[in-house]
């Protein structure tokens, strides 16, 4: 077979376009290019953001529900002193497990979950860049979840902590298998929350509608983006890290051995140069959340709008400054720690600029009083107190005084409850219309969140006071004579209010998506894109990709030219601009469905889960991935001959 | 679908294309080259995962580096001849890859052939002198945390070096075979840039490896 490759077939009849010819039979012809196939094989083929984003974040609530069932465990074998319900061992087993999932299965992935559903329908366009990797990320993150849940099942799961710190999860101190489920997790994970940051950082940079300039950008696609790049720079630390970890274990490598010249602080360097920027792509995308949904219910564009994105911007470069202020009880030399107080009290200056901007909007806007905003307003509240116990942590002899004690715990939740969590109930709310077409019910609402939030607080709010009194993390169980059982029960009673808030927030979901409201187009009269177009929307998006004059589009009048046109009705087409000021650039031809990225899935985590037991898997489940690789990656005949018809030279 | 009308208000079925009311992109390319194209901001953020993985794992080195009295650990520092060579054979690589490139942006399919063919040949070539490293590196990864982190380094990069000579082998092949559209340029265009990230990765971690232990 011999190649040919002729650049003259160019000839496209007009009514194949979109955005230009009356044809309703050109939009129908749309709609069915981007439809998904039909059936389990279409589902298996899916590549659609939309597809793709919802199973994300249904997958990524499970894990949160799981992770939550863990923790009401843990909190019933806490309830009383001495309690014989659950033994150390397993205890072990649920707390690591309930760290690890929360957030390596939850936080992270929920966030860039939200941003592959919402991010291309805010910037206009009808697919993310690399749609195929995002499939092949969403199956890598499902199975490595698979596989630590299977691990529990069978009481192999990891035991160490959510960080798992050698020498105690190294060789000796850890033998058979739990700590290498744990190092395979990561590297799952970390697998698909980087290959989902590249096609973030892909989209928001080239297809957004022309005319959204950056400046134009909605801050919630600012917050994605920072956060893709901060991905991108942080976990590849601890991808090598659990690499090493897995290598001390497996083949006799000394990265964590001292007594060879190793160093165990060398995790905690690694691990924390990824942990705390971690803390803050949970928490950045929560800002972005804060950000849309407050100028909507407030009815006015975001105060100091500059100012807000160079906070984002701020948060992540310190981010990165911080990770000694977790290593403060280590002998570290002090100079060094005094530098990592110094940052981390810095960094609570962009996030109050935020904070500042958003009461700002809210002052002088016409609050619009719904469940969205219940969720946002508790932000304030619960990550203000998270905050002030972060100043406390951050400095050097109140972090000794209080470390590794429910002190800690206390704190590590309201920020990321706070700082995360509240906001993304409260997205949920919001573009649930978006997402299903049906308003979720505000009765419900109501006592999903007034029960979370007192919940919330009565369950993590003692930890303060026991962490002063001195009861230390992860013990199984403490004696009467500690007097902590009081404190310890009233907390259980806040974990089941949570408990039941998170069930009634199923029930909505379940009631709401048959019987719901129909929400119409943009129920909340929002501003940005998403709203443009119908609940849920058509397979294409955008029936024509929206022309951007503003930074608030759709609170704007019309000006001219409204849309685009031109693009192929019969070919997955979207308009590709520039990076800055999204002038179009070019038209870009974008991956059909395929099984390939889900095969691929399977035999990378074939070649994980069995060079946990052999290195030698390394070697012979490489070619099974490579040849699935190659077969995504090789065009297709139809395909080209389809594509050179559309095709037009540089 | 619905019936609902989208923003900007669904004027298609009214009055079709009036001059002005829509922007055409009908005559735009549908594919470019370089930084203005999607692959490339893709391949980029492999580079820059692959990158700071990179940078990660030479912090590591000089990290323990400070833990030992003595550096390297009771071991000879690997021997410079085959690393010296290997370094020369990717330098020289960037020669025909950057021809490549060139020609690819040319849509010369003759040329592009041609110089992926060379590429091929040195990256054999830097594979074969790769395993003569590994047997001259003068320690085991189970010897000591030095041996270790040489290891992990070297075995880093020729994961690389693994990866990269496959993507252009395959793409080779297809290039030789077809089916081929214009798009496929940019494919070798972007494959190029890749090879340039791992003959340039390879300095930092050939000083690492070779000149650092014998200061």
């Amino acid at each position: 077979m011999s190649a040919t490759w002729d650049s003259t077939v160019n000839h496209q009849p007009l009514d194949r376009r979109d955005g230009a010819t009356g044809a309703t039979a050109a939009t129908d012809e749309l709609e069915r290019t981007w439809s998904e196939r039909p059936g389990l094989a279409g589902w298996i083929c899916a590549v659609g953001h939309k597809s793709i984003g919802k199973r994300f974040i249904v997958t990524a609530f499970c894990f949160f529900v799981v992770a939550g069932l863990l923790a009401v465990a843990m909190r019933l074998q806490l309830a009383r002193p001495d309690s014989k319900l659950i033994g150390p061992d397993l205890y072990n087993q649920i707390f690591t497990l309930h760290g690890t999932t929360m957030m390596f299965l939850f936080a992270v992935p929920v966030m860039q979950a939200m941003a592959v559903y919402l991010v291309p329908l805010m910037i206009g366009t009808r697919n993310s860049a690399l749609p195929r990797m995002t499939a092949y990320g969403y199956w890598m993150y499902l199975f490595g979840g698979l596989m630590i849940f299977t691990a529990f099942a069978i009481d192999m799961s990891p035991d160490n902590g959510w960080f798992s710190y050698p020498p105690l999860a190294g060789p000796e101190y850890s033998s058979g298998k739990r700590s290498d489920f744990w190092a395979q997790l990561i590297t799952f994970t970390e697998v698909s929350g980087l290959i989902v940051s590249v096609d973030l950082i892909t989209t928001i940079f080239k297809l957004r509608a022309p005319g959204m300039t950056l400046a134009r950008m909605p801050l919630f696609v600012w917050a994605m983006l920072v956060t893709a790049f901060m991905i991108i720079f942080a976990m590849p630390a601890v991808m090598l890290a659990s690499t090493m970890l897995i290598m001390d274990r497996l083949v006799g490598t000394h990265f964590f051995n001292a007594a060879a010249g190793g160093d165990p602080l060398l995790w905690q360097h690694l691990f924390w140069f990824f942990g705390h920027p971690e803390v803050y792509f949970i928490f950045i995308p929560g800002l972005g959340f804060m950000s849309m949904i407050i100028a909507t219910f407030a009815r006015r564009p975001v105060f100091g709008r500059a100012a807000m994105v160079l906070s984002l911007i701020a948060t992540a470069f310190f981010s990165f400054g911080l990770w000694v202020h977790h290593m403060f009880a280590t002998n570290i030399p002090e100079v060094g720690k005094a530098f990592f107080t110094a940052m981390s009290m810095m960094i609570a200056i962009p996030t109050a600029v935020q904070i500042f901007c958003w009461i700002a909007t809210l002052w002088k806007g016409r609050l619009h009083l719904r469940t969205p905003l219940y969720f946002i307003l508790a932000f304030f509240f619960i990550l203000l107190l998270g905050g002030l116990t972060g100043l406390i942590l951050g400095a050097v002899p109140l972090d000794l005084q209080v470390h590794d004690t429910y002190f800690v715990v206390a704190h590590l939740h309201y920020v990321l409850i706070g700082g995360a969590v509240f906001p993304l109930f409260g997205a949920w709310y919001y573009w649930f219309p978006k997402i299903t077409g049906r308003m979720m019910g505000e009765r419900l609402g109501r006592w999903n969140f007034w029960l979370f939030f007192i919940g919330f607080n009565v369950a993590f709010y003692p930890m303060h006071h026991l962490g002063l009194a001195g009861m230390p993390r992860r013990v199984y169980t403490y004696g009467a004579e500690t007097g902590w059982g009081p404190l310890n029960l009233l907390s259980t009673v806040g974990g089941a209010m949570i408990a039941v808030s998170v069930l009634l927030f199923i029930v909505n979901v379940v009631k709401s998506r048959r019987h719901g409201e129909p929400a119409g187009d943009n129920p909340w009269g929002a501003a940005s894109l998403e709203w443009a177009t119908a609940s849920p929307p058509p397979a294409c998006n955008f029936r024509a990709i929206p022309v951007v004059w503003s930074e608030e589009p759709l609170w704007e009048p019309l000006r001219r030219p409204t849309h685009v046109s031109g693009l192929a009705v019969d070919s997955r087409e979207v308009v590709s601009t520039t990076v800055l000021d999204a002038q179009p650039d070019h038209r870009y031809h974008s991956p059909s469905p395929t099984p390939w990225p889900f095969i691929a899935a399977i035999a990378t985590t074939v070649m994980f889960i069995a060079s946990i037991f052999t290195p030698w898997a390394v070697v012979w489940g490489s070619i099974p991935i490579m040849i699935a690789m190659i077969a995504w990656f090789w065009p297709r005949a139809g395909e080209t001959r389809k594509q050179l018809v559309l095709e037009k030279r540089p | 679908m619905s019936d609902k009308p989208v923003f900007p208000p669904d004027r298609l079925d009214t009055q079709g294309a009036v001059a002005g009311e829509t922007l055409d992109v009908a005559q735009l390319p549908s594919y470019v080259f370089g930084a203005r194209g999607i692959m490339w901001w893709g391949t980029m953020g492999v580079v820059a995962i692959e990158g700071t993985v990179f940078a990660m794992a030479i912090a590591t080195y000089f990290y323990l580096r400070t833990n030992g009295d003595t550096w390297p650990m009771g071991v000879p520092a690997p021997d410079l001849r085959w690393g010296v060579l290997n370094t020369l054979i990717m330098l020289a690589s960037l020669l025909p890859n950057h021809w490549t490139l060139h020609r690819a942006k040319a849509h010369d399919l003759g040329r592009v052939r041609g110089g992926m063919l060379v590429c091929l040949v040195m990256g054999a070539a830097f594979i074969l002198v790769r395993v003569f490293e590994f047997r001259t590196l003068n320690v085991s990864w189970d010897s000591n945390a030095y041996g270790s982190i040489v290891w992990m380094l070297l075995g880093l990069h020729t994961v690389h070096l693994l990866t990269d000579f496959g993507d252009t082998l395959v793409l080779y092949v297809l290039m030789l075979t077809g089916p081929l559209e214009g798009r496929r340029f940019v494919d070798v265009a972007e494959n190029a840039e890749y090879w340039d990230f791992v003959v340039l990765a390879w300095l930092p971690v050939f000083a690492t490896i070779y000149i650092a232990p014998r200061f």
